[in-house]
């Protein structure tokens, strides 16, 4: 346990290059940029005075090694500015919005996982067989197809056509006013289920197809060839030996993929207007709230991030050689 | 001439394994035709696709074969015209990070050591953070012309070819044909650029193809969320315009849609069979 705890903590502290290199990037990006750092936080319409104040706090007048200082213990304090927007500090109005987002990614992950691991040991079952092909087909396909063409064609046959699903928002109009409820909870549901098969069905065919190449790499491994020789039964070699090993892999491509499951989550959300922060990262895209925008750099970079760990984790779990390494 | 020979021989071995795979054969042809459509759509006699008419969201018919959009644009041309926009921008910001990574992955590669370390640390760290964010950001703060839009996709997304160039590298050099050009005194440069380098090519081109697959969906998207070129007209762009229109009007979101996906798909279906025939390996079976 102790040693678990251990590379768990290795991995911990090797996230910190990664996180300090985010928070660089937002650091230097905006002093880049073409125009003034401060009229840039301070949006097109500010006055002189905001302008200033802005130059003050953040000390873009001072050499750039102070500035960096002020803006590491500003960050250490939450403090990641105010959206012009919302006119309220940037880590507010995103707290605001991360549940809706964590609430549709991982939904759209655990129904993707699920169902892609189960796909993917079925094709390996029959490798070249038409079942097999058509998995693969459909996986090359929706990898190539946008997460939003994908969302706006459900939305045109579940909303449009049928009118059995909304296409937008995550409540009913007036239902949240009654307070939490049962009725609310089914009804937040009945809002995700579009926007959470859009995302679902993206990562779906990409997790069956790497779970299917783990499954067929393992088979192919002398141990299993000695099951064989032993003369154990088919079944059991394949799910007692073979699957257990063959999942590890998938576990941490899985979580190399943390990014992209975000990015598609983001994208999701501006089809169906889910109020998270990708609706919020479109709002602030239209409004050229650079702070905001910032903000939802780092806060979504750093989640992802911790998506990545918490793989890390599973994975110790899930392999027991990793205490040793 | 007689160095064109043997080039040509190997070109056409390696046709007769890229054509046993037929789904690759057919993106081929379709990358291909849209590569033309792009190339061509100024001299195809199409109406403009900024010319607005009276005839407003107009479904499919004679004359506009996927109807018109809520200015009156014929989508069929804008289609076509997208085409430019789409592919100029997948394969050029392709070449690029092609290029930046085969550089970052030949050095640390070939030469090992400190550089090797360094500079694949940096890779490790650029691989984990979620590049798209980064690119929309760059984007946002930067303003968002088509050759700008190409210069930062290239410039984020070298990482995974530096890798693959890289891994070859590491191999390659410890064979016997570097040895004994080193052994005569061949100069390093000359060893990465004309003996190591022409081995590593396969790799490349495929990472190539399915680079411009995801740049051209990462330009897609950065429109599709406002932040393309303005001044041209693109796939992304239309399907967020179609948005408003969705319930009265299919075509403006479909057939860009469709477009898209397809150009996609030729080019991951060539990628796959591009590493089938570099690779031909017989399929496992337990």
């Amino acid at each position: 346990m102790s040693l678990r705890r251990g590379y768990l903590l290795r991995r911990l502290i090797q996230l910190v290059p990664t996180i300090l290199l985010i928070v660089l990037i937002n650091f230097f990006l905006i002093r880049i940029a073409p125009g003034d750092p401060a009229s840039i936080m301070a949006g097109m319409f500010a006055d002189p005075e905001y302008i200033e104040n802005l130059r003050e706090a953040w000390g873009f007048n001072k050499p750039l090694h102070e500035q960096l200082i002020v803006y590491l213990r500003k960050l250490l304090q939450g403090d990641l500015g105010y959206s012009l927007r919302y006119g309220e500090p940037v880590l507010s109005v995103i707290a605001d919005r991360m549940p809706a987002t964590l609430l549709l990614t991982f939904s759209s992950f655990l129904i993707a996982a699920i169902f892609g691991v189960i796909l993917g040991v079925t094709a390996s079952q029959r490798p070249q067989s038409s079942g097999d092909n058509l998995v693969a087909a459909l996986s090359l396909t929706f990898y190539s197809v946008p997460v939003f063409s994908i969302g706006i064609v459900l939305i045109l046959v579940f909303s449009v056509h049928l009118n059995i699903f909304p296409s937008y928002g995550m409540s009913t109009v007036g239902s949240a006013i009654e307070g939490p409820s049962l009725t609310q909870a089914v009804d937040i549901l009945w809002h995700l289920f579009l926007p959470m098969m859009t995302l679902a069905l993206t990562q779906l065919a990409l997790y069956s197809r790497i779970t299917r190449a783990c499954v067929l790499e393992e088979i192919g491994k002398d141990y299993i060839l000695t099951a064989k020789a032993k003369g154990l039964e088919r079944k059991r070699i394949f799910y007692r030996h073979a699957l257990r090993n063959a999942l590890i892999p998938v576990i941490t491509i899985l979580g190399l993929r943390m990014g992209y499951l975000f990015t598609g989550a983001m994208l999701t959300e501006t089809v169906f207007a889910w109020p998270g922060m990708g609706r919020l990262m479109y709002t602030s895209i239209l409004t050229r709230d650079y702070p905001l925008l910032m903000g939802i750099f780092l806060t979504t970079s750093l989640v992802v991030l911790l998506a990545n760990f918490a793989t890390d984790i599973i994975y110790s779990l899930a392999d027991p050689r990793v205490q040793y390494k | 001439m007689e160095e064109l020979g043997p080039f040509f021989e190997r070109m056409s071995d390696f046709w007769q394994l890229y054509k046993r795979n037929k789904a690759a054969v057919l993106g081929l042809v379709v990358t291909l035709f849209f590569s033309a459509l792009a190339i061509l759509a100024p001299i195809l006699n199409l109406s403009s696709p900024f010319r607005s008419s009276a005839s407003l969201l107009k479904e499919p018919r004679i004359g506009n074969p996927m109807g018109t959009d809520h200015l009156g644009r014929d989508v069929l041309s804008m289609v076509v015209w997208g085409s430019r926009t789409s592919l100029m921008i997948g394969f050029l910001s392709a070449a690029l990070s092609a290029v930046i990574g085969t550089l970052m992955g030949a050095i640390p590669g070939y030469y090992g050591g400190i550089i090797d370390d360094f500079l694949m640390r940096i890779v490790d760290l650029l691989l984990v953070i979620p590049m798209f964010f980064l690119i929309l950001l760059v984007v946002a703060l930067f303003g968002g012309g088509i050759f700008k839009i190409v210069a930062v996709i290239g410039l984020l997304s070298w990482p995974s070819i530096a890798r693959v160039v890289r891994g070859q590298f590491l191999t390659l050099k410890e064979r016997t044909f570097v040895e004994a050009a080193r052994a005569i005194g061949v100069k390093d440069r000359h060893i990465i650029l004309r003996h190591i380098l022409p081995n590593a090519i396969p790799p490349i081109v495929v990472n190539l193809t399915l680079q411009t697959g995801g740049a051209i969906l990462t330009e897609a998207s950065l429109s599709f969320l406002g932040l393309g070129d303005p001044t041209q007209i693109s796939w992304g762009m239309m399907i967020s315009d179609a948005q408003r229109f969705i319930g009265i009007a299919w075509w403006m979101a479909v057939f860009p849609s469709l477009a898209l996906s397809i150009v996609v798909l030729a080019l991951n279906l060539v990628g796959d069979g591009l590493t089938d025939a570099i690779n031909p390996r017989p399929p496992v079976r337990l």
